[in-house]
């Protein structure tokens, strides 16, 4: 796992988030006794990866196991509560905004709503100027506008639209105009949430053709967020496959999809449906996903796992590497059970 | 030229065209504002020169009544101005207080609610117990302290002077929590959506990503309640002014010439209160109407009931 020419590093993140409101709301009464409780949502727990350069590492897992917060805190959206980000050799997580400048150049983001991702009072020629002009404040008109043209040449928009508002084009313009802003300052590292969950499906196949373009063209590295199975298996080159804030197997996606190490990952492709076949094989799991307020001991997937014996229940799994080249975080595995 | 086609072409003059009710509102308004703007052009008498008007013609009625006379159209006063005149001055000064206290709610309440919501936290608690202390206090008070205070310490004298500006400060003190409240909401709606979020990982200060990104998509609700403001702040320098509390009879707004002429109602000078009363009902009413009209425009998840 530790190698020196990643472009992305994160080790140990965790993110917590506080939810329990004022004063008020923290008071509690307990076997007679008012106690102050703070209640947290521990959406993201000790989570580590590399990402080398220009691979695309696709993060699945269904909602609320801490995708897209994962995302955010590689950004720098969110301050992490602990743990290490590293862009190249550099640690990010701890800088001030000033600082994290010249990093914000290199990395950037697409939103998966394009309703909510452009700013409504802005045309898209605002829209996409801003970043130039931000980064570049020498620039002048001509060349910002030039930069414009270019890249929504680039994703399949015309420029001569430039100056309408969001509200003009349909959902898929709007996430091509939504990854030229992400372009718009030739980043080298590219978050995507869920870029195609809103988009009709084929809409979908276009935009990700577009991803997969831009990625080709300009060298770019990919951290791609998605519940959609069968779209990480199009794009990705790797895949971490997440539950409850965790992950809990990290491998290239041949290797995932042809045998699947850890029991959650075998029940989630087992899920895929796929045509012609009679009588599918779903692994299926009991119960629901736990809430991220209270965890599990151990391993967190111990409650629904049919192979979980005491070790799962008290022990946390660390992600363990495999002969295969994958990573798996479970106990089973490691002992050779499963 | 642009931002008139677009204008053209938008909802909000489409509804307009087709609305009889805001065309009139808006006609009336509009002739209201330009007289009250134009006074000392269009009006026949100076009323604030007192070399203008004579005692001797106090209380003359309208000119259609007995008694009345050609060159005073509704009568006079009881200092003898004419009241026509001292009603449009009147309503110059209403508008102007209702306008300038509008303004500063405006401004404090958008900054507070817009520094409320979008940093949030403990900033957010204080400002917004202030807002609601504030809320609590009575306007009247606070209008009756200030002005007492006001004039203990600088005269009846300066207090004429600065009536207009301390009026526009009372009333707006009063009302800056409603803004404050209306932005916070929204902005608390805005600072969660991903516009904002990729303004972040551009590396855009706070700072800017507050004015530039979400402040412009907060004022749709802050048009609305302004107009309502509007009328309202006209409606509280009134009622101030009828209390003794506003604008001196030397400088009346439509408030002090309803109370100037309450005192001779019953002596039969109906015409001094009468009036400026239906002036000011008037005006109140059109920008009302013209308010909801607004409010059904840009926030079409309200239908008529």
């Amino acid at each position: 796992m530790e190698q020196n020419n990643s472009l992305l590093t994160v080790k140990d993140l965790v993110k917590h988030f506080d939810i329990s409101g004022g004063l008020l709301d923290q008071l509690a009464l307990e076997s007679g006794r008012i106690v102050r409780k703070k209640t947290t949502v521990k959406a993201v727990n000790d989570v580590s990866f590399t990402i080398m350069p220009q691979e695309t590492l696709g993060v699945v897992g269904e909602s609320g196991c801490g995708k897209s917060t994962l995302a955010r805190a590689v950004l720098g959206l969110y301050p992490p509560n602990s743990g290490e980000i590293h862009y190249q050799d550099q640690r990010i997580d701890n800088l001030n905004p000033k600082q994290m400048l010249p990093f914000r150049k290199k990395m950037q983001m697409i939103f998966q709503d394009p309703y909510a991702s452009l700013n409504p009072r802005m045309t898209v020629k605002k829209i996409l100027e801003e970043p130039v002009y931000f980064h570049n404040k020498a620039i002048n008109a001509q060349a910002a506008e030039d930069k414009v043209a270019e890249v929504m040449r680039q994703v399949g928009v015309d420029p001569a639209w430039s100056g309408r508002y969001p509200h003009e084009f349909s959902g898929g313009q709007r996430q091509r105009i939504s990854i030229a802003r992400a372009l718009m300052v030739d980043p080298e590292f590219i978050v995507a949430d869920e870029p195609v969950s809103a988009l009709d499906v084929s809409i979908q196949a276009q935009i990700l053709n577009l991803l997969m373009e831009a990625r080709e063209k300009r060298g770019l590295t990919y951290m791609f967020i998605t519940h959609d199975l069968s779209v990480v298996k199009h794009i990705s080159t790797r895949v971490a496959v997440m539950y409850l804030g965790t992950i809990c197997e990290l491998a290239p996606t041949q290797t995932l999809y042809a045998q699947p190490g850890h029991p959650y990952t075998r029940a989630l492709l087992s899920a895929i449906p796929e045509l012609g076949v009679q009588k599918p094989k779903h692994l299926k799991l009991k119960g629901e996903v736990p809430t991220p307020i209270n965890l599990p001991s151990g391993c967190v997937f111990h409650g629904r796992c049919i192979y979980a014996n005491d070790r799962c229940t008290q022990e946390i799994p660390r992600l363990m590497r495999l002969e295969s080249g994958a990573y798996v975080a479970c106990h089973g595995v490691e002992e050779k059970r499963i | 030229m642009k931002s008139w086609n677009r204008f053209k072409n938008s909802y909000l003059l489409y509804s307009f065209k087709r609305d009889p009710v805001a065309i009139l509102s808006f006609c009336v308004l509009s002739i209201l504002v330009i007289i009250s703007i134009l006074a000392p052009v269009i009006t026949p008498y100076n009323t604030y020169d007192s070399a203008t008007f004579d005692i001797m013609d106090a209380e003359t009625p309208p000119a259609w009544m007995e008694g009345g006379s050609k060159s005073f159209l509704l009568g006079t006063d009881i200092q003898g101005r004419d009241l026509l005149s001292t009603m449009i001055y009147g309503l110059r000064v209403s508008l102007l207080i209702g306008v300038g206290a509008v303004l500063f709610q405006a401004l404090v309440g958008i900054l507070v609610g817009l520094l409320s919501g979008y940093l949030g936290g403990k900033l957010d608690a204080l400002l917004m117990r202030i807002a609601d202390i504030q809320f609590s206090i009575p306007y009247l008070i606070v209008a009756i302290f200030t002005s007492a205070i006001f004039k203990l310490a600088f005269g009846v004298g300066r207090y004429a002077e600065l009536a207009v500006p301390l009026l526009i400060i009372i009333i707006g003190m009063s009302e800056w929590p409603k803004y404050a409240r209306t932005v916070r909401a929204s902005v608390l709606g805005e600072k969660n959506k991903e516009y904002v979020e990729a303004a972040r990982v551009i590396g855009i200060s706070r700072w800017h990503i507050m004015y530039r990104h979400v402040l412009p998509n907060t004022l749709t609700p802050v048009l609305v309640i302004s107009t309502i403001q509007v009328a309202e702040a006209v409606m509280s320098e009134a009622a101030l002014s009828f209390l003794g509390l506003g604008m001196p009879i030397t400088k009346p707004s439509l408030g002090s010439l309803i109370r100037a002429g309450f005192e001779y109602i019953f002596s039969g000078s109906w015409w001094i209160t009468f009036f400026p009363g239906a002036l000011l009902v008037i005006f109140i009413l059109v920008i009302l109407l013209l308010g909801d009209w607004l409010r059904d425009v840009l926030n079409p998840k309200l239908y008529k009931g």
